[in-house]
């Protein structure tokens, strides 16, 4: 369970980050959604403790990222943006390396990457270099990297980008069911469809302030519009950095 | 401390598999060190000797003033060449190293007595007229010292008496202590082995790892940042280590195809001194990991890093260099300096002196402390959102 209140970051004159309140519940997916710039990839690096926030409140699980840094990470699984696989270790080396960082035993790792592999349907390529993976591999990687020590909430920075339409369906099939295994799911995105398809709670940010927040449905009442695409238009005030 | 560890074995592990990083850091130093190394002596020496050996040919001018010298010249061995017009030119052109002229005055002063003056035409700033220029001056110097013995004899004087002092060498050099002087680059390329040998896993393991966009998510894990970086630099240490002990055995190796018999030199690195410059050597890989740790950090990209680098080189040639120009007498001062008291004490190694064991250890710790100083602050820069976010 994160709790925000009133988020504040700054990067010398640039306001990234200007007051943002949300609240992301356990068994449930929130959506943070906004155009490119919008402040979330701020607002997430803020939650995962690297950025120290100027102003506000984050509280995860009952945890401030500022002063319990250490214990948050290790229920922290995040999925940054760049993914950030190593690309002379194997996909399993890759998983491992991150087990190993949390202190998790030889035999465990072996145990949980197994698991994840057939979760995640990695058979094929787990034990290669990630080397001229493609997209939907590397995040395949990228999300058993960050899922290794069972983590309870989940960040994911934009975990479609560049998935083609299998690896996306697969790719929702698994945060799906990490909802329905009671995990707090965070995802930010810049795409409409993902919105619809996965989250219970959306998010909308817009140059670093929330511009409106709610299901879906209630989003699509407040704006009184025909579909959440017109919605999303319509409450951040343009179309800029939409098109997908 | 786990997290440390982890992340150093993870480092090593990656940069292995790195054939470009293997090439870099394990193979360069040892390989093309002794190569460069030996290949110059090899050659220089061999030049050398052909030169001393070669038949000394001369074109001379004015051969027909002085019959007697040019005949003792030949009988010397000397090939007597035709005379040119212009010998200045001809030396100027590097035609000919050297040109004897004999002036149209030399048999009026010859015979009055008088010493009688022969040109020697030379440019002795080109390094291949010296050879044949001193050996051409020794002959002239032989016939001079022939006819003044002969000419005191005549008037009756012991040709003693035009030899008052007589000046005998008094040899103390050993031939292992002869070889420092061929060996004064050993200390330069160790301390810039220690150097090249980690700086591909310095770049890769910080600015490579930034530009990989894999920083971001190394840094999501439980484990102090402090401990990341230590981990990274540990195994900057070992690359720059394992370069360092290569290249000292390689060295150890190749010396003894080294071309110098006959002059008198003994080049052997005995084991101990191996460990001996190992161990004296060993914490400037310390001090230059964290060096160049601290400067690939701040760098963007690996471009970037490596642009860097290429001034982190410098620095450990400026006390060489000083070194080099201007050789001093070890003292127990200097000992604490950093990549200073390496030169001096691989010298006195080399020339096999004993070296008191706390010059040594000053010399371990002074430049411990400094590289430790300098690696605990390059552990606190990935707590600078700047550096870690720098690029993204």
């Amino acid at each position: 369970m994160i709790v925000v209140k009133n988020l504040h970051k700054s990067f010398g004159k640039v306001n990234a980050v200007r007051g943002i309140s949300f609240e992301a519940r356990d068994g449930e997916i929130t959506g943070l959604l906004g155009p490119n710039g919008a402040g979330k990839t701020t607002t997430l690096r803020m939650l995962y403790s690297l950025l120290p926030p100027d102003e506000g409140e984050i509280r995860i699980d009952g945890l401030d990222p500022t002063h319990d840094a250490m214990t948050i990470k290790r229920t922290l699984g995040v999925v940054p943006d760049g993914r950030g696989l190593y690309t002379r270790l194997t996909a399993r080396e890759n998983i491992r390396y991150y087990g190993e960082l949390h202190g998790m035993s030889k035999k465990d790792i072996r145990a949980r990457t197994d698991e994840l592999a057939a979760t995640l349907d990695m058979a094929d390529f787990i034990d290669r270099r990630t080397e001229g993976f493609s997209q939907g591999q590397r995040v395949k990687v990228a999300i058993a990297r960050a899922m290794v020590h069972q983590p309870q909430t989940v960040l994911l920075d934009e975990p479609s980008n560049g998935l083609d339409v299998m690896s996306t369906r697969a790719l929702r099939r698994y945060i799906l069911s990490l909802k329905a295994g009671g995990h707090s799911v965070v995802l930010s995105t810049h795409i409409m469809q993902e919105v619809a398809a996965l989250c219970d709670r959306i998010v909308i940010i817009a140059q670093g302030e929330i511009a409106a927040d709610g299901t879906a449905q209630q989003l699509l009442e407040r704006s009184r519009c025909g579909t959440l695409e017109d919605a999303f238009v319509a409450l951040i005030g343009s179309d800029e950095g939409l098109l997908a | 401390m786990r997290g440390l560890f982890t992340v150093f074995h993870k480092e090593l592990r990656e940069n292995l598999r790195d054939r470009k990083a293997v090439f870099n850091s394990v193979l360069l130093g040892p390989i093309l060190f002794p190569i460069i190394f030996i290949g110059l002596m090899w050659f220089s020496t061999s030049k050398e000797m052909e030169r001393a050996e070669q038949t000394l040919e001369v074109p001379v001018v004015g051969a027909e003033h002085a019959p007697n010298l040019v005949r003792f010249l030949e009988q010397q061995g000397m090939v007597v060449q035709e005379a040119p017009d212009n010998p200045e030119e001809l030396v100027r052109s590097q035609t000919a190293p050297i040109v004897l002229r004999i002036p149209e005055a030399f048999g009026e002063e010859w015979t009055s007595g008088r010493p009688a003056v022969v040109e020697l035409i030379a440019d002795p700033s080109r390094r291949e007229s010296r050879t044949p220029m001193l050996r051409l001056q020794s002959l002239l110097n032989a016939y001079a010292a022939q006819i003044g013995t002969m000419r005191l004899q005549l008037r009756g004087i012991s040709p003693n008496a035009a030899t008052p002092l007589l000046v005998k060498d008094v040899d103390l050099s050993t031939p292992q202590s002869r070889g420092l002087l061929l060996m004064i680059f050993l200390p330069y390329m160790l301390m810039i082995t220690a150097f090249t040998g980690g700086m591909h896993v310095a770049i890769d393991s910080t600015a490579g790892e930034k530009e990989r966009k894999s920083l971001e998510p190394l840094l999501i894990n439980p484990v102090p940042r402090w401990q990341i970086m230590s981990g990274k630099m540990l195994a900057t240490i070992v690359f720059g280590f394992a370069s360092l002990a290569l290249t000292l055995v390689s060295f150890r190796l190749a010396l003894p195809y080294m071309p110098t018999g006959s002059l008198g030199i003994d080049l052997t690195l005995r084991a101990a001194t191996v460990g001996g410059i190992l161990l004296v050597v060993g914490p400037v890989a310390v001090l230059a990991a964290a060096m160049l740790t601290m400067l690939a950090t701040f760098a963007k990209s690996f471009r970037e890093a490596q642009s860097y680098m290429s001034l982190v080189i410098l620095i450990p040639m400026i006390p060489s260099i000083m070194f080099m120009a201007n050789p001093v007498k070890p003292e127990a001062w200097m000992m604490p300096i950093p990549m200073f008291s390496q030169n001096l004490l691989i010298g006195e190694f080399i020339r096999g002196e004993t070296v008191p064991l706390e010059w040594i250890g000053m010399s371990i710790a002074g430049t411990l402390a400094i590289g430790l100083v300098l690696a605990a602050f390059a552990a606190t820069l990935f707590n600078r959102p700047r550096v870690v976010f720098s690029g993204s």
